[in-house]
């Protein structure tokens, strides 16, 4: 609902600027600094030893660009986060849309005892270690599906969809099943084509979390060929950390030069998120919406 | 029918209930078998890890084997209470969580006033659109960003260097005396955008006609803010405070183990890099449980008494 300001009289008027002035600068908090780091990462390795500069630097250059691509692992880093979020986005709503499906209907056997059983899980685990013991003796560690099968699941998600099933006429079903069609049939054919924006949503929201998921390949994943770009990129991170810490007399060129490399990979990783971030936007004010309604 | 009638009156005894649930169960295999794949999940990956705390009351470290690992009691929590290194990742915990409560809980909510303040629909859009963005990155990505912009010829450096308060560039995330704010603010910056999400969408239900009224009656948009604006704010303020404080003692692993390196470690410690830490790279499964453990129950606590308060402040009406 917009709030119309009818009369503007000088009060507001000294309001509005100071209000205008800061959002301007709260803007430019965020934006110069994502600005520099995009440009650091198309300057010359001479420029980024002689920093000082914030918006252009002294020579542009495709070489960090060039050197990540030179290294085959990232583009295997880049395919096993492209598998693993498509791949986990997938698996994951439709498998919480199937719990959530069956339990939409009140008049299920033992509803109760699995919505208390799944809201606990909402509230309690194990933590770290008993986690990463289950996922050992799974036979999971060092394994592609790690990334997968224990994020099949989350109740927030199911609650969501349970909520939004509910709100489907019921009629549909009805004449569905008198024409002979079962649950799953019902849920196939009508109940997922329908259910498309609250999918939709949740689709989003779990592909960034998968995208942006590193601690499950730090926590239960060392075979390198398995590393997708955050871990790649942590590693790194990690490795011009301890050069700078160091710092062997006269290794100036080798610092920059991965710290060009550090840049690009900082940049190639955040490029997929940007890329859909007009449709994120879509979605994600929805989606807050329908996690708030639960509340 | 009168027979009829009192054999239904009848209570069903205990074997004829279970008979009759297995009959409705058989009867709804359909969407049970929709159901249960969920349920057998639950019970792996959620409840065998829960009853998997019980090795915070045993002796178990990478070497031993699960089944013949001992009960010790209480044995690991005494040893928690006489660990230096553990005190101190909860003095770090506390300190950098209650700056993110002084300064990270109040910025949305200026934030989002000030967004809503705004009458330039396209300028609203665009602040919005820019805000919600560094959301989205992720603390690695965050973390390469901030050793990037805080490097001696980076982006701070370079600016201070030319607004004059420092003679000399320096590195400020190798001083541990610096490391609670740069934590407090860089999670600042990526989250008070998104922050204002909710309270945004609690403002857009306020009627209107509050403003109008006021207007006539002379009072200022400062006015109207605080007599109406933050009134209408303040169940999903309160909300956001109670999960909050429940939240004092959880810490941000990624964004800690990203950040942290060797000079500032002995402020970077927090509760969950200190977990990991003895659990994953010590191998100390059953200490690094204990300490999981100690800090979940304490969380619970706190969440149950902030609760409260709020509680009493809010008339009696509990928010969540």
């Amino acid at each position: 609902m917009e709030r119309k300001i009818m009369r503007k009289d000088w009060d507001s008027r000294v309001f509005d600027t100071i209000n205008i002035t800061c959002l301007s600068i709260v803007l430019i908090l965020i934006l110069v600094p994502l600005w520099n780091v995009v440009i650091s990462s198309f300057s010359s390795s001479k420029a980024l030893a002689e920093g000082g500069f914030i918006f252009w630097p002294s020579e542009l250059s495709l070489e960090n660009y060039r050197a990540v691509f030179r290294d085959d692992s990232i583009g295997q880093s880049f395919f096993i986060s492209v598998a693993k979020t498509v791949i986990g986005v997938l698996t994951h709503v439709l498998f919480c849309a199937m719990v959530a499906y069956g339990l939409s209907k009140s008049n299920v056997r033992g509803r109760k005892f699995y919505v208390t059983m799944g809201v606990i899980t909402m509230f309690f685990s194990g933590g770290m270690i008993p986690t990463y013991l289950l996922i050992k003796s799974l036979g999971l560690l060092n394994s592609f599906w790690v990334y997968i099968i224990p994020a099949l699941l989350s109740f927030y998600d199911v609650i969501i969809l349970m909520n939004f099933f509910r709100n489907v006429p019921s009629s549909l079903e009805e004449s569905a099943k008198i024409d002979g069609a079962g649950d799953w049939r019902v849920f196939l054919s009508i109940f997922i084509p329908l259910s498309m924006p609250a999918m939709a949503t949740i689709a989003m929201f779990n592909g960034v979390n998968q995208w942006n998921d590193f601690m499950t390949t730090k926590l239960y994943v060392t075979n390198e060929a398995l590393y997708p770009l955050q871990m790649k990129l942590y590693e790194i991170i990690v490795q011009s950390q301890t050069q700078s810490m160091q710092n062997i007399g006269g290794s100036v060129i080798i610092e920059t030069t991965t710290k060009g490399v550090q840049l690009a990979t900082i940049v190639i990783t955040t490029l997929p998120i940007v890329a859909i971030y007009p449709l994120l936007q879509r979605y994600f004010i929805s989606g807050m919406m329908l996690g708030a309604v639960k509340e | 029918m009168s027979k009829a009638s009192g054999y239904m009156s009848e209570k069903p005894t205990m074997g004829q209930r279970f008979k009759q649930f297995f009959v409705d169960f058989a009867r709804q295999w359909e969407i049970q078998s929709m159901i249960w794949p969920g349920v057998i999940f639950m019970f792996i990956f959620c409840y065998i890890p829960i009853y998997g705390l019980t090795i915070a009351f045993k002796r178990y470290t990478v070497i031993d084997r699960l089944d013949t690992a001992p009960w010790v009691a209480f044995e690991n929590f005494e040893i928690i209470m006489k660990d230096k290194f553990f005190w101190e990742s909860v003095v770090n915990t506390l300190g950098i969580s209650f700056l993110k409560l002084a300064i990270g809980f109040i910025v949305p909510i200026i934030l989002a006033i000030m967004i809503y303040e705004v009458s330039l629909r396209g300028f609203k859009k665009f602040v919005q659109t820019i805000s919600y963005l560094p959301h989205f990155l992720s603390w690695i990505v965050l973390g390469g960003m901030l050793i990037n912009w805080f490097a001696t010829t980076g982006l701070f450096n370079e600016l201070l260097l030319a607004l004059g308060i420092i003679d000399e560039p320096r590195n400020i995330l190798l001083d541990p005396d610096k490391y609670w704010w740069i934590a407090t603010l860089s999670d600042i910056w990526k989250e008070a955008g998104w922050g204002t999400i909710l309270y945004l969408a609690v403002m857009a239900k306020i009627d209107p006609t509050y403003y109008e009224a006021a207007k006539i009656d002379g009072a200022n948009r400062l006015k109207q803010i605080w007599h109406i604006t933050i009134p209408n704010m303040k169940l999903m303020i309160s909300l956001n405070l109670i999960l909050t404080i429940s939240g004092l003692l959880g810490s941000n692993l990624d964004q800690t183990l990203v950040l942290m390196n060797s000079q500032n470690r002995e402020k970077a410690e927090v509760i969950n890099s200190y977990v990991y830490r003895m659990g994953m790279t010590q191998g100390d499964f059953s200490y690094a449980t204990a300490v999981g453990l100690g800090v979940s129950i304490v969380s619970v606590i706190l969440l149950v008494s902030a609760n409260a308060v709020t509680k009493r402040l809010n008339d009696n009406q509990s928010v969540l």
